[in-house]
């Protein structure tokens, strides 16, 4: 079983990820097992996707709009999204909406091309799971989540700016949640 | 100046010991070329020609004295004794090795600087007018709303990795000094009816391979949102902005794709969800950051200093230099000195170690200790005595710094070019040379007037030809180096009905050791077609078109072609 990132610690992962197969298409439905399914099935596949047993979850390229599951996030264990590239920053803007704008409070995982370097501004725009790229060691890349103490901007994980907490007796004081 | 407290020094302290972990893990090879590519960028490290380049930021321009001897102390230590001033306000150092960039970052955070977003697809250094706080036309002190920007995009987590860079301009006072149209995002404070201060925001400006003068998104952005809308319109890029070309990537193009119009329903629709939000700008925020600064202790004087105007009457270089270096000042009694980095025969904005040192003295004695780096790529003392000015002049003499060209067609913007960098497709600095040695009577160069020459090595623009009055570009034709001239540029609305444009290609590009040739003729046609000394060389090239300058360099080029031509026949 692969390990991942979860809630700062290395967990193994019972979620099984389904692509696309290389023309397109989709790929066979495993009969049992948890899996996180490519946007295009779940848009396609619905009913039998909900209709099997094992948890169900769903992955979002960075080119795919978020809006187009909002409406169904309360029927996914996991969210993922893919970096496809890790110059692709699209994915923080996707996980921004989907916890700001859409509300989806569970699993949010990053997918694809990313490692440790990149755990700080991911887990600060929301992704609280992490699927690091084949040969990273998840547990070297935890200390990452340290690189910062800080952080001057309004984010996900700190939803006030410094700028409104410098003077408030709680450092993560809610005055705007 | 922004003096950082705690948490700002442990942001860049911070970010010193993450870099130097990756530089560790790339240098033990458990990061690949490409990995660390992404990494380094972030912290201003560009693989170049030689060696790598490290840029390192001077946020808006502004340096302390005590800054600047660090980057002295950087260019003696790690470097070859020198550094380059870039158009972004920036400082360069074109030799260090990579191994030594974290001890380079280290030695900048012991004076409050960092390398952080110099270069990568990231939000960069805030540029401003290099006479913010002092100008006699201020609105607002755009340092305080560079430095309010500066902090909000510093490891922006949702920005880091846009689809390009992202270059921000605040421009603080009426006459745009900062060139807010042609950049990613321009900010020019403005004042409405009631007196309250906002920004008119530009967006998808730019230079570069597709110039365009940026388009208004707001005519009044009222101050407590401008972080909100910011937001708002990187979001809207980071989504949808081009990742499939490079050349295509930037907002500009976004902007254009979209049509303005649309561009703007969907920042609107974005920044519907986040105004009024948590990061819509408190005064009480305003007022800290505005409080960090510090402020020069100005003497009360009466006015215009009676000695000085006696100097400038008995010297004539001195009223020369004090004529075209010193820039006006709010409070009387006082100028700023600019120090200029164009003397011929030096590459434009170069600084020796010896010289950054001279200068921080001159600093300390004369302007309270700061100084400022202008996207012109010289350096400003800002708020000097007028009685102090005529033994400021002697000292700047000795260190080679008073070229009274400031304005004048010397004062040449100029990227580093073929000489250094790794992207251009030709020499910039040799052909800046060139001109300047050309030029070089100064009763010829004050007569031409105003003049704004700039030179690209590449169609990267470092060096703005876009909105030179005449721009030099390099070109590359199979394996050669060539030069197209653009005339009609003009970098923003610094004086009345002069609104920022875009230079036009008079026609098919010239062999180097023929610009100083083309500029001459290009300067004779002004000289013969204006009406009077008022009309500079820009208002005759928009008055008359490109036409006539064009017929006279293309016909009398031919013409001198065939006679040298002749004359090597006849040698």
């Amino acid at each position: 079983m692969a390990v991942i990132i979860k809630g700062m610690n290395v967990v193994n992962d019972p979620w099984q990820r389904l692509e696309l197969n290389a023309d397109g298409s989709l790929p066979p439905v495993p009969p049992a097992g948890d899996i996180i399914v490519p946007l295009a099935m779940w848009q396609r596949q619905r009913e039998e996707l909900l209709a099997r047993p094992g948890r169900l979850g769903v992955w979002l390229n960075s080119n795919e709009e978020p809006a187009a599951i909002a409406e169904d996030l309360r029927l996914f264990g996991v969210v993922g999204v893919n970096f496809p590239k890790v110059t692709d920053g699209r994915g923080y803007s996707i996980a921004c909406l989907l916890r700001e704008r859409y509300g989806w409070k569970g699993e949010l995982r990053a997918l694809g091309d990313i490692w440790r370097d990149q755990l700080f501004f991911l887990a600060s725009c929301g992704f609280n799971a992490f699927a690091l790229r084949e040969g990273e060691d998840p547990r070297e890349a935890l200390a990452a989540f340290g690189d910062f103490s800080e952080t001057y901007q309004g984010s996900v994980a700190r939803p006030v700016p410094l700028f409104r907490r410098r003077h408030l007796p709680s450092p993560d004081g809610m005055e705007w949640l | 100046m922004y003096r950082y407290d705690e948490i700002d020094q442990r942001m860049v302290d911070e970010r010193v010991v993450q870099f130097r972990d990756q530089t560790r893990r790339f240098l033990a090879g458990k990061l690949s070329e490409d990995d660390f590519r992404s990494l380094r960028l972030r912290n201003g490290l560009y693989i170049q020609r030689y060696a790598p380049m490290l840029r390192v930021a001077v946020p808006y321009g502004l340096l302390t004295s005590r800054q600047l001897r660090t980057l002295a102390h950087i260019a003696r230590t790690w470097d070859r004794g020198y550094g380059h001033f870039s158009t972004r306000q920036n400082i360069q150092f074109n030799w260090p090795k990579l191994e030594d960039a974290p001890d380079i970052l280290a030695e900048l955070a012991k004076v409050q600087m960092h390398a952080i977003q110099t270069s990568g697809n990231s939000v960069r250094n805030i540029t401003t007018d290099h006479f913010a706080g002092i100008a006699r036309d201020e609105i607002v002190d755009s340092f305080v709303w560079c430095e309010l920007l500066r902090q909000w995009s510093t490891f922006h987590p949702e920005f880091s990795y846009l689809p390009r860079k992202f270059k921000i301009a605040v421009n603080g006072a009426q006459a745009d000094r900062a060139a807010t149209y042609l950049h990613d995002i321009g900010l020019h404070a403005v004042r409405n009816a009631a007196g309250e201060v906002g920004f008119r925001v530009i967006v998808g400006g730019g230079m570069g391979r597709t110039p365009i003068v940026g388009h208004v998104m707001q005519e009044f952005l009222p101050w407590p949102h401008l972080l909100t809308y910011v937001e708002a319109v990187m979001r809207v890029y980071n989504r949808y902005g081009r990742r499939d070309n490079l050349n295509k990537a930037r907002i500009k193009i976004l902007v254009k794709e979209r049509t303005p119009e649309r561009f703007r329903e969907e920042v609107d629709a974005e920044w519907a969800h986040l105004v009024d939000g948590p990061g819509t700008l408190t005064e009480e925020e305003v007022r800290r950051v505005e409080g960090r600064f510090t402020r020069p202790a100005y003497e009360r004087l009466p006015g215009d200093d009676p000695g000085h105007a006696a100097r400038l009457a008995a010297e004539p270089a001195f009223a020369a230099w004090a004529k075209r270096n010193v820039h006006p000042h709010k409070v009387p009694g006082y100028g700023a000195v600019t120090l200029s980095l164009k003397k011929t025969g030096v590459p434009p904005g170069d600084a020796t170690a010896d010289q950054m040192d001279a200068v921080a003295n001159l600093a300390d004695r004369y302007s309270l200790g700061e100084l400022r780096i202008s996207h012109e790529q010289n350096l400003i003392l800002a708020d000097v005595r007028q009685s102090d000015l005529h033994k400021l002049w002697q000292d700047v003499k000795v260190l080679g710094f008073a070229t009274p060209n400031i304005g004048l067609l010397t004062n040449i913007i100029c990227c580093p070019g073929g000489d250094f960098c790794s992207l251009a497709n030709a020499k910039s600095i040799p052909v800046a040379q060139a001109i300047q040695e050309r030029f070089d009577h100064l009763d010829y160069l004050y007569d031409i007037g105003e003049f704004d020459l700039n030179i690209s090595g590449c169609m990267n623009s470092c060096g703005h030809h876009h909105v030179g009055h005449i721009g030099i570009l390099g070109v590359d034709k199979n394996g050669e180096e060539w030069y197209q001239i653009s005339i009609g540029g003009n970098q923003g609305l610094t004086r009345p009905g002069a609104p920022a444009a875009l230079g036009k290609v008079i026609g098919p590009s010239f062999a180097r050791e023929q610009i100083p040739d083309v500029i001459e003729k290009l300067i004779g046609v002004y000289l013969e077609r204006r009406e009077s000394e008022v009309e500079r060389f820009i208002d005759v090239v928009w008055r008359t078109g490109i036409e006539p300058f064009k017929e006279h360099v293309y016909g009398s080029h031919h013409q001198g072609h065939e006679r040298r031509q002749r004359s090597l026949a006849t040698a």
